[in-house]
């Protein structure tokens, strides 16, 4: 019997406005400690919210971007615990009604597409950051003390539940790649997942192939990049199939997974089990987006990743077009004429790898680079890659280095390659047409990259006499 | 309408609030008084009606998004009980 | 010259000024050879700042921040904090150049009807020092009522403005909710605090308010005043329509002295040519307090939770971890009514228990506007005594948290609607003030302040205790 998995993603973004959720201390990153607080956000006695109000049109818009109706009245709400992050005893957040409510995200894959339902996008406020001091860095357990910083104290989040829709650590990191996209391509927030501005925790079970309802569920809290949400929700999954495969049970815990030694560990025990006593907050009013207002913002919405990936398929299929738009390359790859595949390819593969900055690239260079990348040595051409975001950046003078195409200097290459590779010139010649490119790779080598590898790509094959 | 000490001890950790052994009990008696006084209200059939959280029907009062000064941090930290390193110190959670 | 401190209104005292025949340091001196005399006994300040400035000089209640000048709100978590920023009420004071006297005592938290859960000890009444004032605002209405000051800010939750001033012999105003910023006044139940002014005259309270009023950036639940106040000037009440809610002038537990007092200040409404009649309001009064005291634990709950020792006021001496910390300065900081209400208000919101007690009393709360609403289609305002019974003894109530929640029964309805309530002193019984509330429609505080003024005359209230005079 087969196990699927279910998932659900919970996902806080950083909205990047100027200054915080409930007070206008600006919301910058990497200041001095303490220095980016007020009595608001320090909760002093007596001090009152006002909510950012481009932070409510910027949850707005990402709502309408996830397929979400919004609400005709949201209301926040207080979530109330302690701790030393947290300084007025409560988070300002949002709960029976949410800004942004039911929602379809589409998600496109190799295989068609997936929807993900979205349960809520809501605003609340972020805890400030706390630095653990004196025993063993960085986890809770085993300090002795900590450091408050503020800074962060009240800067707007946006809250995005996904429904248990997902059904792979990988569809989980495909959604969650086009969600980030989406966020940044809105202009709201610079979501990324190693700063702390794109945070990730998963809901994980599993079930039994054709079982209805869902078995008990973990948290898995915080992993901050793509590859970790990956890793950890295939841990997960495995961790608690092979619980059940050994008769026993999965208790519904938070869980903490560790990139480096891939284990999973729970984070706090529930015995005191959370009551965040939820009540509408009293120091603030409704908020009821005004028709106009919700109609500009949607207008005002562009062409999304998720569209942009389907439309791009057709050129250079699903991978390509994933990688491109996903990764924000597809703005380059729109403004390089040439043969699609080939544009795509070097953009996503090769320009990638060389980590050019592709916003820095001059799309007509590139373009004639590209063109003209068989006729040239392939070390010059990954040279020119490697400088195609330099300022003033020119392809002619690389254009010049011409890759030999002359079949007499070539011979002498091909023929010692063949000559060293029996076995494979005899399973090329039963059938195995896929070792041309073998072939072509050793004499690029054997000729230092200079040769052109279309025209040795055409000898070998007269050679072999196919 | 009573309240035991279980409830009383939950809500008191809820709270934070730590209650001496010896007064467990004078607290839940006097909580258990209160709550038989104001447990009056679910006598009514509201079933109907529309909670009021608030006497005035606003809505949408907000802030434009232009920063102010934030304080500067010897103010921030004027009142810490235990300023260090230019933050706030608490022991950690145990 | 000498200024009797006892009798100067702030109308007085501004005229005083303008005719320069008193000199700022002369009237603030005034002030503090009386508070000399007289604290010592009376207990009405925690903090006096005898600042000299151009205007009427003031106190302000101590859950209201002052900038530099310590704020405690009565409590011992609170012992030492120096607010580093205005409250909003205060900022507007001081841009009318009125000076601060003193931050005044008040019930913990503004929590009691006292004075008495002070942690800096109580109140006493000038009327009879052996009497509370009242409270929550106790302090304000000691200092007004004892020639310690010529105006003074309270605040008020359930009554905390117009209790103290009905137990002082003092015009309280309980603004309409929304109208005066609450941005710098400590919480105690946000949907419901409001800060007014207590002074000697309805005048002077007209002339406060109309400073303090008006909508704040910094609270988003304030409001623009819909007109301009207006210090009235009114001697007639011509064609005003006066309820009588049965409920609120007959309620168990009303002294006789007391409805006498406001019987006779009903007739005296009458003669000025208002209509009088009765109205019900059943399930405000009968359900008002169980409600109030549902509502008010649980935002107090809340509000009280940012009390935790990390950032400002009191902590534990050395706390073992982070848990002990918050256990130990929570419960040694805060006062036994502050605990009292935050178990009852964290019990009320907590899983299982919000719709049957938080929910349901929300939904009550829309009851009881809506009864107000039908009585204020018939009436311009309503009438009923404020407190139940006259000053009491100290000590008298303190070990019985539900014979001290009385104290609030008659101002406790229209406040759970948001409505504007004023006290004007209507007599004596034993000796001691009886107040009478006068409650309007929402934003009706200038036909508070014409009616309060009239009848005012009429009654002819000498504010200076009998014993002081
Ligand atoms: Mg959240
Ligand atoms: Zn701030």
């Amino acid at each position: 019997m087969t196990w699927e998995p279910v998932i659900g993603l919970e996902i806080h973004v950083q909205l990047k406005t100027r200054t915080k959720m409930f007070c206008r201390c600006a919301n910058v990153w990497g200041e001095d400690p303490n220095t980016r607080t007020c009595p608001v956000c320090l909760a002093h006695p007596g001090v009152l919210p006002v909510p950012n109000r481009r932070a409510i049109e910027w949850t707005v818009k990402l709502g309408l971007a996830l397929g979400c109706e919004v609400a005709p009245r949201a209301v926040f709400a207080r979530k109330n615990y302690f701790y030393p992050d947290l300084p007025k005893g409560y988070q300002i957040s949002q709960y029976e009604q949410p800004l942004c409510g039911p929602g379809r995200f589409v998600v496109p894959g190799p295989a068609g597409d997936h929807e993900i339902g979205i349960v809520r996008a809501h605003l609340e406020e972020d805890a400030a950051k706390t630095i653990h001091v004196g025993g063993a860095a960085g986890r809770i357990h085993g300090a002795e003390t900590s450091l408050v910083d503020f800074n962060r104290g009240g800067t707007p989040l946006v809250e995005i539940v996904s429904e248990p829709d997902l059904r792979s650590a990988e569809q989980a990191k495909r959604f969650l790649q086009l969600l980030r996209q989406t966020v940044v391509e809105l202009g709201i927030s610079d979501a990324e997942m190693e700063k702390g501005s794109l945070r990730c925790d998963a809901n994980v079970s599993v079930r039994r192939a054709g079982e209805a309802g869902y078995r008990t569920k973990t948290e898995l809290k915080n992993m901050n990049s793509f590859t970790f949400v990956a890793r950890g929700i295939e841990a997960e999954v495995e961790r608690q199939i092979a619980t059940y495969e050994a008769g026993g049970e999965v208790v519904q815990e938070t869980l903490h997974f560790d990139p480096q030694t891939g284990s999973i560990t729970p984070l706090r025990s529930k015995e005191e089990a959370d009551d965040y006593r939820y009540f509408p907050e009293p120091d603030l009013v409704p908020v009821a987006p005004p028709a106009e207002l919700v109609a500009s913002l949607a207008a005002a919405i562009p062409e999304l990743p998720g569209a942009r990936i389907r439309r791009l398929e057709q050129e250079i299929g699903f991978d390509l077009a994933e990688g491109l738009v996903t990764s924000g390359r597809d703005r380059l790859y729109e403004r390089v004429e040439g043969d699609r595949r080939a544009v795509a390819n070097v953009i996503m593969n090769q320009l990638a790898g060389a980590g050019v900055d592709t916003e820095r690239v001059d799309p007509a260079e590139l373009g004639r680079l590209i063109e003209a990348r068989e006729r040239m040595p392939r070390t010059v051409f990954d040279e020119a890659i490697g400088r195609a975001a330099e300022p003033g950046f020119s392809a002619a003078p690389y254009l010049e280095q011409q890759a030999v195409s002359d079949a007499g200097e070539l011979e002498p290459a091909i023929s010692a390659v063949l000559a060293a590779h029996p076995d494979q010139v005899a399973a090329y010649r039963g059938g195995k047409d896929g070792l041309l490119g073998f072939f072509v790779g050793q004499v690029m080598k054997a000729t230092g990259g200079k040769a052109n590898a279309r025209v040795v790509s055409e000898l070998v094959r007269e050679r072999l006499g196919a | 309408m009573a309240i035991t000490r279980e409830q009383v001890l939950h809500v008191a950790r809820l709270a934070r609030l730590r209650i001496p052994e010896g007064e467990v009990e004078a607290v839940q008696a006097q909580l258990g008084a209160i709550l038989d006084a104001v447990s009056k209200v679910s006598e009514l059939d509201l079933a109907g009606a529309e909670p009021t959280s608030h006497p005035l029907d606003l809505v949408n009062t907000w802030d434009e998004d232009i920063s102010r000064p934030s304080l500067p941090r010897e103010e921030a930290l004027a009142n810490a009980p235990d300023p260090a390193e230019n933050a706030f110190r608490v022991p950690s959670a145990g | 010259m000498t200024l009797d401190t006892l009798r100067l209104t702030a109308e007085e005292t501004a005229g005083l000024i303008e005719r320069r025949e008193v000199s700022p340091r002369e009237l603030t001196g005034a002030y503090m050879r009386a508070i000399d005399e007289r604290d010592g006994e009376l207990h009405a300040y925690l903090h006096v700042a005898g600042e000299i400035g151009p205007g009427v000089p003031i106190a302000i209640k101590d859950c209201i921040t002052t900038s530099g000048v310590p704020t405690t709100a009565g409590s011992r978590i609170l012992q030492g904090y120096v607010p580093v920023f205005d409250s909003t009420v205060f900022a507007r004071c001081r841009a009318m150049g009125l000076p601060l006297i003193g931050k005044s005592n008040m019930d913990e938290f503004a929590m009691g009807s006292s004075t008495e859960n002070s942690a800096y000890g109580p109140s006493r009444n000038p009327w009879d020092p052996e009497r509370v004032p009242g409270g929550s605002s106790g302090g304000s209405a000691a200092a007004v009522a004892g020639g310690l000051a010529p105006w003074a800010l309270g605040s008020d939750t359930g009554g905390s403005i117009k209790q103290p001033a009905a137990l002082c012999g003092l015009v309280g105003l309980r603004p309409t909710y929304g109208t005066v910023s609450r941005y710098g006044v400590i919480a105690f139940a946000s949907s419901l605090d409001q800060v007014g002014p207590i002074t000697r005259t309805v005048r002077d309270n007209a002339w406060l308010y109309s400073i303090i009023a008006g909508r704040d950036p910094l609270d988003s639940t304030t409001v623009d005043l819909p007109e301009q106040v207006r210090v009235p000037t009114a001697e007639s009440l011509n064609g005003l329509r006066v309820g009588v809610p049965r409920e609120l002038n007959e309620a168990e537990g009303i002294e006789p002295g007391v409805t006498a007092s406001v019987q006779r200040a009903i007739a005296l409404a009458e003669e000025l040519g208002a209509e009088v009649g009765e109205v019900s309001l059943p399930r405000s009064v009968e359900y008002g307090l169980a409600c109030y005291y549902l509502i008010a634990p649980a935002e107090a709950s809340s509000n009280l939770a940012r009390y935790d020792g990390v950032r400002y006021g009191y902590r534990a001496e050395a706390p073992a971890d982070l848990l002990d910390l918050y256990e130990r300065t929570r419960w040694e900081g805060f006062g036994a009514e502050s605990r009292r209400r935050i178990l009852l208000g964290t019990y009320a919101l907590s899983a299982g228990y919000y719709d049957a007690f938080y929910g349901q009393a929300q939904k009550v709360r829309t009851l009881i506007g809506q009864e107000f609403a039908a009585a204020f289609e018939r009436y311009d305002l309503l009438v009923s005594p404020t407190s139940p019974t006259v000053a009491f003894r100290i000590g008298e109530k303190a070990e019985n948290p539900l014979a001290m929640y009385l104290s609030d029964v008659l101002t406790i309805p229209p406040n759970m609607a948001g409505l504007p309530g004023l006290n004007i002193p209507c007599g004596l019984s034993e000796g001691l003030p009886v107040g009478l509330q006068l409650i309007g429609p929402q934003f009706s505080e200038n036909l508070l302040f014409a009616a309060g003024h009239a009848l005012e005359r009429a009654i002819g209230f000498d504010p200076v205790p009998e014993r002081l005079r």
